[in-house]
């Protein structure tokens, strides 16, 4: 075993990488152990947004948190940028999320204006109707209702930034112990230890950014952190030339030049297959809302299973039994990598925590604490 | 590069760029751009690299190819016409409008 | 036959079969003689599959110019063309999931059908031969040359190197000779010490019957005819800016280069796999044929209930033995849905199984015979390996170093096997990558994911399937 690491981190994806990157970078000696190639990965089933539009209409941290996640994001990014030399497509110039009809545009209007009260302001949006939405993207159908807008939008390539939190991560010092899989988690005399299928380690804290395992791997050390599979299928055709200004929902172009296409929400458990049903639902919606999409060839449409909490809010939840464990579970993890790999490496580190942080532990899922949340 | 054995063969005219030229009937567009000598068939949208017709079966995409006017058409699957109008790409192709 | 040219197609079908070669014709006749109600999709306009493609419509005068295995298609055609099924031709099948519901594009219209029993009968492919600069115009796969002499008589112009290994090349090349084409040069890659290794299973091979013997004139006549004939060749490359200008490559110690416009390169077959990954049934790793194989039972059922696997897609064992196996795959099917009880069903497969094992025994000797060398399939650096997103070598080689977990993950690093061809010329050589920078084997590394669709669609297809 030998090496006792300062910060073990259970999982690689989008959180796992940030995190690494965030703590290695205040100093410590970090592992992350990830599993393999066949897992469920979240990571590698993402729409690629840094997205404000919505999020946490009723839940007033989650706005603010986010609100914060896009303002670091260009800075996250720069240094990310240099650092590694690769380019992951981000652009930060606003985001379109089509509404088809008008119960859409109003339910919309709603959610958006309460996440401006809840961001005090901070967060600023435009609700379009069809004319000024087709002033500004041509190709969109008169059969669409209008749009919401927001400055604070923007996308990447997750799978680019993925490769580039691992570049990150490793030259930072970060030791990546890839393929295993965790048997057990468990504390002993202060520090943790990790078993694995092929080793052991050992480390003065551990977080758990797991995905869905981390309800099984919370429960040893203590934690109750529950989180269950949605399932989203997408779908990506080939290259066409470039029509849409910046990020958009549930279409949007690539960097590539491709299109994704997505949105889709099932609670089917542990199975990340495509339906035929769905996938058609989906090509439906992106040719009524771009009907010069019709010629447009599928390339690909795969599933992948979302890692929902029960209220859909990230969980950052510090152990009370056992001091240096750490779960994080979230949806949003492009969004919030900038947040990841910067404050939430504060609050693990014990460095600055940031006041907003205490608003996520899973402690608000206790059956004593329900009545303060309804 | 390739010349046909069946030389009494019936021929089409198709547009290939715009100009007209005479294939035999009844094989696939990708075999008349071989035997025409029409290469490449495309320049592809990553790198702008020539690219021709490779398996010939449908499983590599190489042959992608814009047929009346719609883009990236796998020609290997596709039987020459009689006034069909075939033209090479250079990238992504255009959405038809 | 029920030819379906246009007309409605059900919507629940008893027994769905994909592809109309060799396996898929015998299946879909066999289930439907004892009254399963059979409905067939195949790509291409002719029955046949690629081995007996345009066999009884070639635009050859003399068609025995392709050989005698090639005609012995045309009666098996003919009888398919005569069966009671509902046959559709120039129809993909472009989904396929567990819960065997299918999409089909038929006439540019995607309709969604449900089947009580599908047979997936999609044959092979080639063995993917990245070799340096293998994108350029001019550079093609020999059973390319041989679909294009089949189905256009189309042979090359200004010569041809050929350029790998295995019976297909020996085919094409003696082809070629027999219709006059000037051969620059074979470049065979096979490596030494495959004919001293696969000598164990001749034996086995020589009492199966005539096959061997065919090669071995096939090879005789390739010798008289005086064609520069290389062993062992080594650092394949194809040289040329914009097109194809020469192939250059080592042989017994000495550096070659051979002027051409035309390279065709060949190193077997492997299944055509991608319907069955996408809908998730397991697959193995076949060492001896260094290919994924699916995971079937004797009757060809795979892991998914009711999804069956016919032919050279379950593994490779060539166009008769692809026939024998579809009949007992549409045996199998026939006694599920209650035609035929177990003991007909035995009784009649007696005959079959033992006609197919025979067809087999020469497989072993071949796949020893034909093994490829790791060379053959791992590229140096330079090489593409995605030749539709345009990845290198050295960019999957980069990404292992940086402890990427598998394939899957390399194809999410890199966008190698994200382009139309769905990794189907580069899922092999990434996993081969794999397996020699990690020390592991194939079956360690893992395979690639296949994912819908997996033939072209287009979103307003989609959008509009019924």
């Amino acid at each position: 075993m030998g090496t006792v690491y300062d910060t073990i981190i259970v999982g690689g994806g989008l959180v796992g990488a940030a995190l690494a990157c965030g703590i290695a970078a205040r100093g410590r000696l970090v592992a992350v152990v990830d599993g393999d190639d066949r897992d469920f990965r979240a990571s590698r089933g993402n729409f690629g947004l840094v997205w404000v539009q919505g999020k946490g209409a009723g839940f007033p941290a989650y706005a603010r948190w986010t609100a914060m996640a896009a303002k670091y994001w260009p800075d996250f990014e720069c240094e990310l940028r240099e650092t590694t030399g690769i380019d992951f497509g981000f652009r930060q110039n606003g985001g379109y999320d089509f509404c088809l009809d008008q119960v859409e545009w109003v339910a919309r209007s709603e959610e958006m204006s309460l996440v401006q009260q809840h961001t005090r302001g901070e967060f600023e949006y435009e609700m379009l109707d069809n004319t000024e939405l087709k002033r500004r993207i041509p190709q969109v159908s008169g059969d669409v209702f209008g749009a919401s807008y927001s400055d604070h939008d923007g996308h990447v390539n997750p799978l680019y930034l993925l490769r580039a939190l691992h570049q990150r991560m490793q030259k930072l010092g970060c030791r990546y112990y890839p393929n295993q899989r965790v048997i057990s988690t468990r504390p002993k005399n202060g520090s943790f230890i990790v078993k694995t299928s092929s080793d052991r380690y050992q480390a003065k804290q551990i977080v758990l950014c797991a995905g869905l395992d981390n309800q099984r791997l919370a429960h040893e050390l203590g934690m109750h952190i529950p989180v269950h599979p949605i399932r989203g299928q997408l779908l990506i055709t080939e290259r066409v030339e470039s029509f849409l200004p910046c990020a958009s929902l549930p279409v949007r172009q690539t960097m590539e030049g491709t299109l994704q296409i997505g949105n889709s929400h099932e609670n089917v458990g542990f199975d990340d297959s495509t339906t035929l049903d769905v996938i058609t639902r989906l090509a439906a919606r992106a040719v009524r809302i771009f009907p010069h999409l019709s010629g447009v060839r599928l390339v690909r449409a795969w599933g992948a299973l979302r890692v929902m909490t029960p209220d859909g809010v990230p969980i950052y939840h510090r152990s009370a039994h056992y001091p240096g464990a750490y779960a994080i579970s979230c949806h949003s993890g492009v969004t919030l990598t900038s947040l990841h790999a910067g404050v939430v490496a504060d609050w693990v580190c014990d460095d600055a925590i940031d006041a907003l942080i205490a608003e996520f532990s899973a402690e608000r899922f206790d059956v004593s604490n329900t009545s303060l949340r309804v | 590069m390739f010349r046909t054995l069946a030389s009494g063969s019936e021929k089409i005219e198709i547009y290939l760029d715009g100009k007209p030229v005479p294939v035999p009937a009844g094989i696939s567009v990708a075999a008349a751009m071989l035997q025409l000598g029409a290469l490449p068939t495309r320049l592809t949208p990553v790198k702008r690299s020539p690219r021709a017709p490779f398996c010939m079966m449908g499983v590599c995409f190489e042959c992608l190819i814009e047929i009346d006017g719609l883009a990236n058409q796998p020609a290997c699957q596709v039987e020459v016409q009689s006034g069909m109008r075939v033209r090479r790409q250079c990238g992504a192709g255009e959405l038809a409008s | 036959m029920r030819c379906r040219g246009i007309g409605i197609v059900k919507q629940t079908c008893q027994l769905v079969v994909i592809g109309a070669g060799p396996a898929g014709m015998a299946a879909a006749q066999t289930a439907a003689e004892h009254g399963v109600d059979v409905t067939l999709f195949d790509d291409q306009a002719q029955p046949g599959g690629q081995i007996y493609r345009n066999v009884d419509t070639s635009p050859l005068a003399d068609t025995s110019l392709l050989g005698k295995d090639y005609v012995f298609g045309q009666p098996l055609v003919q009888a398919f063309r005569h069966a009671e099924l509902d046959y559709y031709a120039c129809t993909s099948v472009w989904y396929l999931d567990k819960a065997r519901e299918i999409g089909i594009l038929k006439q540019g219209v995607s309709h969604k059908i449900s089947a009580q029993r599908v047979i997936v009968a999609s044959g092979a492919q080639e063995r993917p031969m990245p070799v340096p600069n293998w994108q350029l115009p001019g550079v093609m796969t020999a059973g390319a040359g041989q679909i294009l002499l089949k189905s256009a008589a189309m042979v090359p112009d200004n010569g041809v190197v050929l350029a790998g290994n295995g019976p297909l090349m020996l085919l094409l090349a003696w082809q070629y000779l027999r219709a006059g084409v000037n051969i620059h040069a074979i470049l065979d890659t096979t490596p030494k010490g495959n004919l001293f290794r696969a000598l164990r299973y001749l034996p086995r091979a020589l009492a199966a019957g005539n096959d061997l013997w065919k090669g071995l004139r096939m090879m005789l006549s390739i010798a008289t005819a005086r064609v520069p004939y290389y062993h062992c060749v080594s650092e394949l490359r194809a040289e040329g800016d914009n097109q194809l200008q020469a192939v250059s490559f080592s042989a017994a110690g000495r550096h070659h280069r051979i002027d051409t416009d035309l390279l065709l390169l060949h190193q077997g077959v492997i299944p055509g796999l991608h319907s069955l990954q996408e809908a998730g049934c397991k697959i193995d790793w076949n060492e001896a044929q260094q290919c994924w194989q699916t995971k079937v039972d004797a009757w060809g059922e795979t892991s998914l209930s009711g999804i069956f696997v016919a032919g050279d897609g379950a593994a490779i064992g060539g166009a008769v033995a692809a026939s024998l196996s579809g009949q007992l795959t549409g045996l199998q099917v026939a006694h599920q849905l209650g035609f035929l009880d177990a003991g007909r069903r035995d009784h009649l497969a007696r005959p079959i199984i033992k006609a197919r094992d025979r067809q087999l025994a020469i497989r072993p000797f071949l796949d020893a015979l034909y093994r490829v060398a790791d060379a053959g399939m791992i590229p140096p650096d330079d090489t593409v390996v995605c030749r539709c997103e345009e990845v290198s070598a050295r960019e999957i080689r980069d990404v292992i170093a940086l402890g990427c977990i598998g394939p899957n993950q390399a194809k999410a690093f890199t966008r190698c096997g994200m382009g139309l061809c769905q990794g189907r010329f580069c899922a092999a050589t990434v996993e081969q990558i794999f397996a020699q920078q990690r020390g592991e084997s194939m079956a360690d590394v893992g395979h690639t994911s296949a994912r819908p669709p997996l033939k072209p669609i287009t979103l307003g297809q989609l959008a509009e399937t019924i």
